[in-house]
């Protein structure tokens, strides 16, 4: 196995009750890329990302993260191991402020040892965060959410940080000041894979795109490298791939 | 004037008692989603258990009441883990199920052990005017309500708001799958809000049987107050059950004064409506409408 694959996931099915959602699916992230997986609505992104994270268990296959199969494992041990979600919309919690939004990221126990720490990375990353720590995450905008949410991530301490929909409802602006974020973020070693709706945008961050139809890999490359006709086709499930 | 300035001491006072015995339940609704409808039985179970160490066993009080928590706290995670969260992930109608089950089995065995004979935990201290003037009077057991439930809405606030444990609930409470995804083991999470809702339960357990006579069938009226005080108060919210415990002593003993005592207990549910027509959620409701 190559040391430099921090996550693989080999061969997984995943089914909704009787609903394949996802078929002989396999992906390798490289460590210190950031990785992209790009397909349309339904197909199958948000299931991959959120078995890789023990929110659904994968039927066959299996998903290993530097080295150790944590197929099935429970989601709260996995994020131990040094994975992290900003999950699709942000999900941060309403309630609480800023602050405890981030404490909550350094739950694990070691994390947690080194919480203020990790803050003050956050609060450097995040100038944002820090002048709104004190607020109620329900009174921020979407991107400040957004970067709440990947501010969240990183005060886990993660290997891996993977996002989904990274960039749903936002501003152009926005979106840029998110992506050079991710780039600095990534520049300290730590490894993305990310899920964006827009194709060109996605391929352009990323080292390594996959792209999903309905369930399946159909495609893969070094980003800048994709056939941009192929990967329009595979979006718009052109006869080839459907 | 003298009855009007009693009627608003005693239903503020009463109102305390009101609080402590809906926040179990507000803590779960809160945090699950979970109408537990054996919460009132639940806190007679608690009473009964106080009584019987206090009498057959000759266990002072104050340690009656922590054998007690101690047991409540294990039957309330044991229930949570082997049979609420085996269900909860089925939608809402199968965990209420399980708590109306419960419900039933513990009026029943109650009746088996100890019949249908009204029963009491009175202190010495309870029938005692601690505070006696021209105008009002406070009796112990009143007093006692009125304090102690004040010290575990207190604890809860410190609890939720200031350990990370607490904030670990509020997280689930808030979005349960952001916090699996922080780390947070929701399951466990929510054997430990069930945990918390059953100390509060057999506290106010206590208090019911300290001030009041009670039967193996009580818990359903007791049901009914939590009911009323968590949705004047707002669902999941702490200091809201406070309030809605307040406002539903205060309506019920302020229409007694003003409506005669039969409407007692009338006039604290239509005040209810009323709140409900205003506001739907409750006072200080902390879940939004979509």
């Amino acid at each position: 196995m190559n040391k430099d694959i921090i996550l693989s996931v080999e061969d997984i099915d995943v089914y909704y009750g009787d609903f394949l959602a996802i078929h002989n699916v396999s992906m390798n992230v490289k460590a210190g890329t950031i990785t992209s997986i790009i397909g349309a609505n339904g197909a199958g992104k948000t299931t991959l990302l959120d078995t890789i994270m023990g929110l659904n268990k994968p039927r066959k296959g299996k998903i290993v993260f530097e080295g150790e199969d944590i197929t099935g494992m429970r989601t709260s041990a996995i994020v131990r191991k040094g994975l992290s979600m900003a999950p699709e919309g942000s999900m941060v919690f309403e309630g609480m402020s800023v602050k405890e939004n981030l404490l909550m990221g350094a739950y694990a126990p070691k994390s947690r040892k080194m919480r203020s720490e990790l803050m003050e990375k956050v609060f450097l990353l995040f100038p944002v965060l820090k002048e709104k720590e004190n607020q109620l995450a329900t009174f921020l905008s979407g991107g400040q959410r957004q970067m709440l949410a990947i501010a969240r991530t990183i005060m886990s301490n993660p290997k891996l940080i993977i996002c989904d929909e990274i960039s749903l409802g936002l501003a152009p602006v926005i979106i840029n000041d998110i992506y050079d974020k991710v780039k600095e973020i990534n520049e300290t070693g730590i490894t993305f894979l990310i899920i964006d709706q827009e194709v060109q945008r996605s391929i352009e961050h990323s080292d390594y795109s996959y792209v999903m139809v309905s369930g399946s890999i159909v495609l893969q490359g070094v980003a800048s490298e994709l056939p941009e006709d192929e990967v329009k086709d595979a979006f718009f499930g052109i006869n080839k791939y459907a | 004037m003298q009855l009007l300035i009693q009627s608003i001491i005693t239903g503020i006072l009463l109102g305390g008692l009101y609080a402590a015995i809906g926040v179990g339940m507000s803590i779960i609704f809160g945090i699950m989603g979970l109408t537990n409808i054996a919460h009132g039985n639940l806190m007679i179970l608690s009473a009964f258990f106080v009584l019987i160490f206090t009498t057959a066993m000759g266990v002072n009080l104050i340690s009656s009441i922590l054998i007690a928590i101690v047991l409540m706290v294990i039957i309330g995670f044991l229930f949570q883990k082997f049979l609420v969260n085996a269900v909860i992930d089925k939608g809402d109608t199968p965990a209420l199920l399980v708590t109306f089950g419960l419900s039933i089995i513990i009026q029943n065995i109650l009746e088996i052990i100890f019949g249908a004979d009204a029963r009491s935990i009175r202190s010495n201290f309870a029938t005692v005017n601690v505070v006696d003037t021209e105008y009002f009077s406070i009796s112990g057991a009143y007093l006692t309500n009125f304090i102690v439930a004040i010290l575990v809405i207190a604890a809860l606030t410190l609890i939720f708001n200031k350990t990370d444990i607490g904030r670990a609930i509020r997280a689930t409470s808030d979005n349960t799958k952001a916090a699996e995804l922080m780390g947070v083991h929701t399951k466990f999470i929510f054997a430990v809000a069930m945990a918390i809702a059953m100390v509060t339960a057999c506290i106010a357990g206590f208090l019911v049987g300290n001030t009041f006579v009670f039967y193996p069938y009580s818990g359903t009226q007791y049901l009914i107050i939590a009911f009323g005080v968590v949705v004047i108060g707002g669902m999941g919210s702490i200091v809201g059950t406070l309030l809605g415990g307040m406002i539903l002593g205060l309506a019920q003993l302020l229409g007694a004064y003003f409506f005669g005592t039969g409407n007692q207990i009338l006039s604290g549910y239509i005040f209810m409506l009323i709140i409900l027509t205003i506001k739907p959620d409750g006072l200080l409701s902390n879940k939004k409408r979509a």
